[in-house]
């Protein structure tokens, strides 16, 4: 017989915890850090005391037997709950998606622009497309949609501009006149309302006005016709969705700005009027001294100038509706993109216009 | 012991037009029952009102002993404890992933600390099948999985009951056979009752151990029954309903016959 080597080995002892109670999601958040503190390799749970369970406390059972436990004498209906969440496998650690890198993001916006500006492009192409095929087929344009949007973008704006540029008007007037007294200029107000009025200020009041209102109605409009599918409907059927419906809301807003700002530009001058009034000058004197600054170039390319607004908006309002994603986070997108692009636009096409002016002496 | 949800008298509507009219039945722990009948005979309504969204012209609605009609602030909210509901479309939030939407009643309405929410609501996912797709945005899976995600995340607070809006809805038959399989599964394994409202016959006769059926006509129920009785009917309105899959389709007497002339 061969000698054997000497050995120590450690018994088995098994350590042993009995489970009791009711084991639900509302009494067990005790016990879920108490098993998170603690080694349970090795160890045997008696759960034959445990008397309500419910998933959350098959979710506990089946962590401790990922740990290391053994489960003993879990009563039949606790040991369903717990088999159907196969307590063998462990759970799956997915982990999110890692984060874009600054400069990989910057590069994937900047591709994103550039692709939305070749676009944009070809958005402006198709209009002039569509407005080529709707003048030599005048019979086939909407004239009942064009009619509806005209009243959509142009009356139903009337209360709104009625109260903005009535407010305007009497703060101007206000503001301007109380350090013009100071130099016995208050008569001067009106020549400085009337300017501003009718060259700068009433255009860009109506747009900013139209580019909330309109804008981002068009922008939402057509989002959610874009998700819906109801585009999709259209193509099918043949219809060029740019004529018909880009170009009705188009040429309502091309049409209705200018009508708006001329309306603006009157209420306006009238709020002014007001004030003056108030400081002593008769309407009869505000207006000749109007009518002696303001001439009729200064008035034209004020309304040129909303024309092309109304263009801005109207198109830049289709044209981020009609771009539009998936899902319901979409069209909110497209609308706040649809209403910076625009008031981006605005300012921009302000200043040209601003340009242009000084060098033609207007 | 009394029915789990027990209604009584309700009649439910919008605004000025009733829908349901005098609508009374129990539903026991345990059962899986279903709801239904043809387009528009108020079947999603009387869900919503069950569900509490909307509240009855008259009637009571008792679930597990308690009135959830006419019930405000923590009571209510005690109420609806008890069930979970998965809409028709999934309705799962978009902005979070789908861990994240099933995390979402746990963090709010259990005191467990965020490691054990964790693994309880990676566990749901498991329970239907979705446990790969945790970190997924619920945009990027297909309509059936909305539809388990949204289980899963009716389940997170282990409710009593599980309230399920059209689960088959807009699936293919494979999908909805699966989804079927899954809801009896979840209706055995996790001791949920389950209301479901349906009109596809073959999930019915798969899930459902008692079916309600209302009708448009009469405003109300005209039967409660086990499919299988059901299908045997004698009342014309609920037999065409589960045999319209043995219509003639084309009737006899339509047969074109050759024109005669005699003279």
């Amino acid at each position: 017989m061969p000698p054997t080597e000497a050995q120590l080995r450690p018994t088995p002892t098994v350590t042993r915890f009995e489970l009791g109670g009711d084991l639900t999601l509302a009494t067990s958040s005790a016990l879920w850090q108490r098993i998170q503190q603690q080694q349970w390799a090795e160890i045997e749970i008696d759960a034959s005391a445990v008397q309500r369970i419910d998933g959350a406390g098959a979710a506990l059972l089946f962590e401790l037997q990922q740990r290391g436990a053994r489960i003993l004498a879990l009563p039949a209906q606790g040991q369903r709950l717990l088999n159907a969440l196969s307590p063998e496998l462990p759970l799956l650690k997915t982990t999110p998606k890692p984060a874009q890198h600054l400069i990989t993001r910057f590069g994937a916006r900047v591709r994103a622009a550039n692709a939305n500006f070749y676009l944009q492009i070809s958005f402006l192409g198709a209009i002039c497309a569509a407005l080529w095929q709707s003048l030599q087929q005048l019979r086939r344009f909407r004239w009942r949609e064009f009619c509806l949007q005209c009243e959509l973008v142009g009356a139903n704006a009337v209360p709104i501009i009625t109260l903005i540029s009535i407010l305007f008007g009497v703060i101007l007037a206000f503001q301007s006149a109380i350090p013009m007294r100071q130099f016995g200029a208050e008569l001067f107000v009106a020549n400085l309302l009337g300017l501003s009025l009718i060259r700068e200020l009433g255009p860009l009041i109506t747009a900013i006005l139209l580019a909330g209102r309109t804008g981002a109605a068009f922008a939402a409009e057509l989002g959610t016709m874009k998700v819906n599918e109801e585009i999709n409907a259209l193509v099918t059927f043949g219809f060029d969705p740019i004529r018909f419906l880009v170009l009705p809301r188009l040429l309502a807003g091309v049409l209705m700005a200018p009508l708006l700002t001329l309306f603006a530009e009157v209420v306006g001058l009238f709020g002014g009027a007001l004030v003056m009034k108030g400081f002593g000058i008769p309407f009869a004197t505000y207006y000749s001294q109007i009518a002696g600054q303001v001439n009729l170039i200064d008035l034209l390319s004020g309304l040129s100038k909303a024309a092309i607004f109304g263009f801005i908006i109207a198109a830049v309002g289709c044209y981020r509706g009609l771009a539009t994603g998936n899902g319901a986070s979409a069209v909110g997108a497209a609308t706040t993109q649809a209403v910076v692009q625009i008031l981006v636009l605005l300012v921009v096409a302000d200043g040209l216009f601003a340009v242009v002016a000084y060098h033609m002496g207007w | 012991m009394s029915a789990l949800i027990e209604v009584q008298g309700l009649s439910c509507g919008y605004g000025n037009k009733t829908i349901l009219k005098d609508v009374s039945f129990s539903i026991e722990r345990g059962e899986v029952v279903a709801i239904l009948g043809g387009s528009g005979c108020g079947k999603s309504t009387l869900l919503k009102h069950l569900i509490g969204l909307y509240s009855p012209q008259a009637g009571s609605i008792r679930i597990a002993g308690n009135e959830l009609v006419g019930t405000t602030g923590a009571d209510r909210e005690a109420i609806l404890r008890h069930f979970g509901a998965m809409f028709q479309a999934g309705a799962l939030f978009g902005s979070m992933s789908v861990l994240d939407n099933v995390m979402l009643p746990l963090q709010s309405f259990s005191q467990l600390d965020a490691p054990a929410i964790e693994i309880i609501a990676r566990l749901k996912l498991r329970l239907v099948g979705l446990e790969a797709f945790a970190d997924y945005a619920p945009a990027e899976l297909s309509g059936g999985m909305q539809k388990r995600a949204a289980i899963a995340r009716a389940m997170a607070l282990d409710p009593e009951i599980l309230f399920l809006d059209e689960p088959s809805a807009g699936l293919d038959p494979l999908t909805s056979a699966e989804l079927d399989a899954l809801i009896r599964r979840i209706a055995e394994t996790q001791h949920v009752t389950c209301v479901l409202v349906s009109h596809e016959l073959a999930s019915i006769h798969a899930i459902a151990d008692r079916a309600i059926m209302l009708d448009r006509s009469t405003q109300g129920i005209i039967a409660i029954d086990t499919p299988e009785a059901l299908a045997q009917s004698s009342d014309e309105r609920v037999n065409r309903f589960f045999n319209r899959g043995q219509l003639r389709l084309v009737p006899q007497h339509c047969a074109a016959s050759e024109p005669t002339l005699q003279g």
